[in-house]
């Protein structure tokens, strides 16, 4: 190590200064959910759905996606439970919870299955260039010109959403519902699925007044439905709500924290690297044991033991 | 004789079986890696929408960076707390932390689905994402490595330049710069040596929060709060074994002094890390009261089970033992053991712990994917052997012909 006293401590003290200076007063609070405040969102009733899947050949249209093996009207693919792929950004399922009408006769339920537009999304946090965004208008937006295909956003989220282009060996994207963007950054634009289901089994409109709207509902018909909205507290809320007569867990839905999922690791980030206190800190920390432990050589006090300083 | 001169090039055949074996491995990943910018990465994997990150992540990336951790750690040891009697390993372990962080470049590559955007995060900043921070690491420490190499390669071209031919006009020149990188490198390095450390104290942390993203997927054996520091512990803790693992491997196999005077007393301090590493881990489990989970008879069960005995309590129980300590072939086993508890544990959070739901059947690693990554592997390898071929990295010298 040839470097003389006045330059080591030069440096180094300049680095735990700037360290101390930097380090924050008190412990950052906890990380504040981070949603817009007025966000879209879609009521989904799940009492409603007749299973024709309109909504998913309305999808498939909207987002120029390639022609489905069997037609939408043909209700054989519902006899397996899907999920979103690369080729379908939604797909509806039929579930057989036991429940029987008159004749005795099983009463399908069908569920619409797309990406929930979390409001405080993990795929968002996660993201490593910030190819997945939070809109304002409440969607949750892929910009595959920034993508690097990491895949870490499928890793995040909780509701298994996102699909990847694995056969596409050089541009692959992540393709997930796209809240049909630019049509609702439009006045009076909506999604595809929306518009199209002739049950009218999907609303959209301003969360805060579906949250109403799915409340009055269940309060003017207790017999029909649950007392419970699913995603007004999964994972700190999503912009696709859906209300039912039977319990979510009987119709493929996950029973999430309310907690939002990049809680943890934003707490954990920011806490280490606000003002990079904690990688400074090191440093200087680091540079002192390396002046106390190497004085010799670093002054020049003794022999010339460069040799052995250096790498 | 001295078992430390200086290090030097070491004098030994090139093209033992051994290297052949590298070769061979490397020549075997090279279709799968083709296959992979034809056909995609479903052509050679077994990747899929529910199970996104496999081997390449888990080995390659995950494991290939904490058994990289033998650099910074013998860095802090021989630089920054001045025990200089450890000389002799840093440069091995230097040069497989350079190598090793290649690998994990290379590997990260070859696994993501547009590679000729990697270098987007350098220009897109997204400091929420922990990926963003490892990566940013990385790349830097990266850098880093390469540069506290180059006086090792200055120590080897000074002075013996001599371009051929017309090119011989240069070598002057060339001389020159080799002089000035030498001078200058010597007055900063300290700077570097510093940066690394903190540097892999930070992605080696960051890589264990990556998977603190899935609350509902990674197995609740492994999902902690403290993930990020156990990561750390363990990634300090296995880079002595690394260094005693591959001085081991590459003395035996170029017939060199075992240095058992360095790598015994090495390992001690492995014992008080080693031990820190299992306090927290299980501390963590009784905390958690995760134990229940112990004994359920699943795979993550038993995975967990084997990665605590075989990587943790073992090793720890032999290295107590000056006796093992002390004999060559049972140090090595220990440091084995611990190396191995390592890439279990990677292997278990990124590949065996994570259960997505949805999920139509469980991942399991290609042979494509077990190709690349033993092709990866073994390229380090023969790299390593070509750079103590040619470069003086390697300080232990010949055995004795009567030993």
């Amino acid at each position: 190590m040839e470097i003389n006293r006045r330059q080591f401590f030069g440096i180094a003290g300049t680095m735990a200064g700037g360290a101390l200076a930097c380090k924050p007063k008190k412990t950052q609070a906890a990380r504040t959910l981070k949603a817009p405040p007025d966000p879209y969102g879609c009521l989904m009733d799940i009492t409603a759905c007749v299973g024709c899947r309109k909504c998913e050949e309305a999808c498939n249209r909207v987002n120029n996606l390639p022609p489905p093996q069997v037609s939408f009207d043909d209700p054989r693919p519902l006899e397996r439970k899907r999920r979103p792929v690369v080729t379908a950004y939604t797909v509806v399922n039929r579930y057989h919870t036991g429940k029987r009408d008159q004749r005795n006769q099983l009463i399908p339920t069908f569920v619409k299955v797309q990406c929930m537009h979390c409001q405080d999304p993990g795929c968002v946090s996660a993201c490593i260039v910030g190819a997945l965004t939070k809109k304002d208008n409440g969607a949750v937006h892929y910009d595959a010109s920034k993508c690097i295909g990491c895949r870490y956003c499928m890793v995040a989220c909780p509701f298994q959403i996102p699909a990847y282009d694995y056969h596409d060996p050089l541009t692959p994207k992540v393709h997930k519902s796209t809240f049909c963007y630019h049509l609702i950054i439009k006045e009076g634009g909506k999604p595809a699925c929306a518009v199209i289901c002739p049950v009218e089994a999907i609303t959209f409109g301003k969360r805060r007044q579906l949250l109403g709207l799915a409340r009055q509902k269940i309060k003017n018909d207790p017999g029909r439905y649950l007392d419970r909205i699913y995603g007004e507290h999964e994972v700190g809320g999503t912009s696709w709500l859906y209300i039912s007569g039977e319990p979510f867990e009987k119709l493929g839905f996950l029973d999430l924290p309310t907690r939002p999922i990049p809680h943890l690791t934003e707490t954990i980030q920011h806490g280490m690297f606000r003002y990079m206190w904690a990688p400074l800190s090191l440093f200087a920390v680091l540079g002192g044991f390396m002046w106390t432990f190497n004085r010799k050589q670093i002054t020049g006090d003794s022999e010339p033991e460069r040799k052995e300083g250096s790498i | 004789m001295s078992a430390h001169a200086k290090p030097a090039p070491i004098e030994f055949k090139f093209w033992t079986p051994g290297v052949m074996v590298m070769v061979a491995f490397m020549v075997t990943g090279l279709p799968f890696v083709i296959a992979r910018y034809v056909g995609g990465l479903a052509a050679v994997t077994n990747l899929d929408n529910t199970h996104p990150w496999g081997l390449w992540i888990g080995i390659d990336v995950a494991t290939g960076v904490a058994l990289a951790a033998g650099g910074f750690t013998t860095a802090a040891l021989a630089h920054i707390f001045g025990k200089h009697q450890y000389e002799a390993v840093t440069r091995p372990a230097l040069l497989t932390a350079m190598l090793g962080y290649t690998l994990v470049a290379l590997g990260l590559a070859i696994d993501v689905g547009r590679t000729w955007a990697l270098w987007h995060p350098i220009i897109y900043w997204q400091p929420d994402s922990v990926l963003f921070e490892v990566a940013m690491c990385v790349i830097i420490y990266l850098h880093i490595l390469y540069i506290e190499f180059i006086p090792i390669v200055v120590e080897r071209l000074k002075g013996k330049i001599s371009l051929p031919g017309p090119l011989g006009s240069f070598n002057n020149t060339i001389e020159a710069l080799l002089e000035l990188a030498d001078r200058i490198l010597g007055k900063v390095m300290w700077l570097f040596i510093i940066a690394g450390v903190v540097l892999s104290c930070m992605h080696q942390s960051g890589l264990g929060s990556l998977m603190l993203i899935a609350p509902t997927k990674l197995h609740p054996l492994w999902y902690t709060p403290i993930l990020p520091l156990l990561f750390l512990t363990s990634a300090i803790t296995v880079g002595y074994p690394m260094v005693v693992f591959e001085t081991t491997v590459a003395t035996s196999s170029l017939r060199l002094d075992g240095e058992m005077d360095v790598l015994t007393p090495l390992t001690r301090i492995t014992i008080f890390l080693l031990g820190i590493y299992m306090c927290l881990k299980m501390g963590d489990m009784v905390v958690r009261g995760t134990y229940v989970y112990l004994l359920d008879g699943t795979a993550q069960s038993k995975a967990f089970l084997v990665e605590m005995l075989v990587g943790v309590i073992i090793p720890w129980l032999m290295l107590i033992s000056p006796r093992v300590r002390r004999s060559r072939r049972a140090l090595f086993i220990a440091c084995t053991l611990i190396v191995l508890g390592v890439v279990l544990n990677r292997v278990n959070v990124f590949l065996v712990g994570f259960q997505p739901p949805y999920a139509e059947k469980a991942y399991f690693p290609a042979i494509g994917e077990m190709a690349v990554t033993a092709a990866l592997i073994a390229g380090l390898m023969f790299i390593y052997r070509v750079c103590v071929t040619y470069l003086p990295v390697l300080s232990s010298r010949p055995q004795e012909v009567s030993s």
